[in-house]
């Protein structure tokens, strides 16, 4: 097995790898991420079986929590794989802080929180706004200090998928981007490295300040989204609210509380970026 | 011979954790781990219940100090209704009447 280790905000893994290519991709995108000792998860990228490590090689996903019935990946995406893998462990296992499937920016120490669907843009609205004067802090999981109420980063690869890609390879222009996966399950997918401050204020969390759900391709509107609703959403959202008990209840209802919320629909990422500002300026 | 009436008694205070949010109530139970959202009247059934052990008829009597509940018959069979369904919730217990 090859080894490979990374620091994700307050998470440390190793992926272990029976081949060495997946590993040398992780090594080039997660080049300016800490190296921790010791790691959380490990993640471990193998064959399904001893003939798919040479012939029509497939990676099946293992690790410290897995899922039994996950169907192997190609081995083209076997980057892919090891993505699934940590986001994996995450959702299953950790426990330091009430975890949700949401995207995040930060600008003056206060977070934005955009949640939703597969598809509903959050993960690109992020990345749009990471590279218009917003810090990039995750597009997958935000992460919710049970006492404090912040959100932690968890900056890890952006990943585009479908007509996400060609929108940001046409903005981000100096952006590090991973190989074209074509035909994944969730349809085309390209990773991007998140900007440099991202990484290097990975350890620097927010307070949560305004709470969006965005939905991609309806004409723009804005409306509010009532309690009641959101804690339905919110708990949906989290994949560890039922593991974390007490803390999390008390977590949840405080970040319902205090966090203004509004969904949004639009048909672009500019007017997106748009709606965002101007909910930002007026509720946060 | 009528029926006895049932008893209940509800989850002490420190059992619960309310938070209300808008028409809907959050409800934390320390004993099962689980999140339920209530509409009223359950929050201030379990309210008017305090800690004692009580019959629908006495539920209703308490609340019709604060509430207009309409006809005192019907509000007693609808409070009969809920008091059951949060025993099947664990909110509250039945007590029996020998107890």
């Amino acid at each position: 097995m090859h080894e490979f280790r990374v620091q994700v905000g307050p998470a440390a893994f190793r992926i272990g790898s029976r081949w060495k290519q997946p590993l040398e991709q992780l090594t080039l995108l997660y080049a300016d991420y800490p190296k921790p000792d010791i790691a959380d998860f490990t993640v471990r990228l193998d064959a399904p079986s001893p003939l798919r490590r040479f012939v029509r090689r497939q990676v099946a996903i293992d690790g410290d929590y897995m899922l039994p019935d996950a169907v192997p990946l190609p081995f083209d995406q076997a980057l892919l794989a090891a993505e699934m893998g940590m986001n994996l462990q995450m959702a299953l296992g950790w426990r330091r802080h009430l975890l949700l499937h949401a995207s995040a920016v930060e600008r003056d120490g206060r977070a934005l929180i955009m949640t939703g669907l597969s598809g509903s843009g959050k993960s690109t609205l992020s990345a749009m706004l990471g590279l218009r004067g917003w810090r990039f802090m995750g597009d997958e999981f935000v992460l919710l200090d049970l006492v404090s109420g912040a959100a932690a980063p968890f900056p890890r690869l952006i990943s585009l998928k479908n007509e996400a890609i060609g929108a940001m390879q046409a903005t981000a222009l100096d952006g590090k981007f991973g190989p074209l996966m074509q035909g994944t399950p969730k349809g085309n997918i390209r990773h991007l490295v998140p900007p440099a401050d991202a990484i290097a204020r990975m350890a620097e969390p927010a307070q949560p300040a305004l709470l969006l759900f965005p939905r991609f391709g309806y004409p723009g509107a804005v409306r509010e989204v009532a309690p009641g609703e959101n804690f339905m959403r919110m708990t949906q959202a989290s994949t560890n609210y039922v593991a974390m008990g007490e803390a999390g209840f008390t977590a949840m209802t405080r970040f319902i509380k205090s966090v203004p919320a509004r969904a949004i629909d639009y048909q672009d990422g500019d007017e997106a970026v748009a709606l965002v500002e101007n909910l930002w300026d007026r509720l946060a | 011979m009528a029926a006895l009436p049932t008893y209940y008694k509800a989850e002490p205070a420190s059992q619960l954790l309310i938070e209300p949010l808008d028409a809907m109530t959050l409800v934390y139970h320390r004993r099962s781990g689980t999140t339920h959202m209530v509409a009223e009247p359950v929050p201030e059934i379990i309210a008017a219940m305090r800690d004692d052990i009580v019959d629908a008829a006495t539920v209703v009597s308490r609340l019709l100090a604060n509430f207009d509940l309409g006809e005192a018959g019907k509000a007693e069979a609808v409070i009969a209704a809920r008091l059951e369904e949060l025993a099947d919730l664990g909110f509250v217990q039945r007590v029996s009447a020998s107890a």
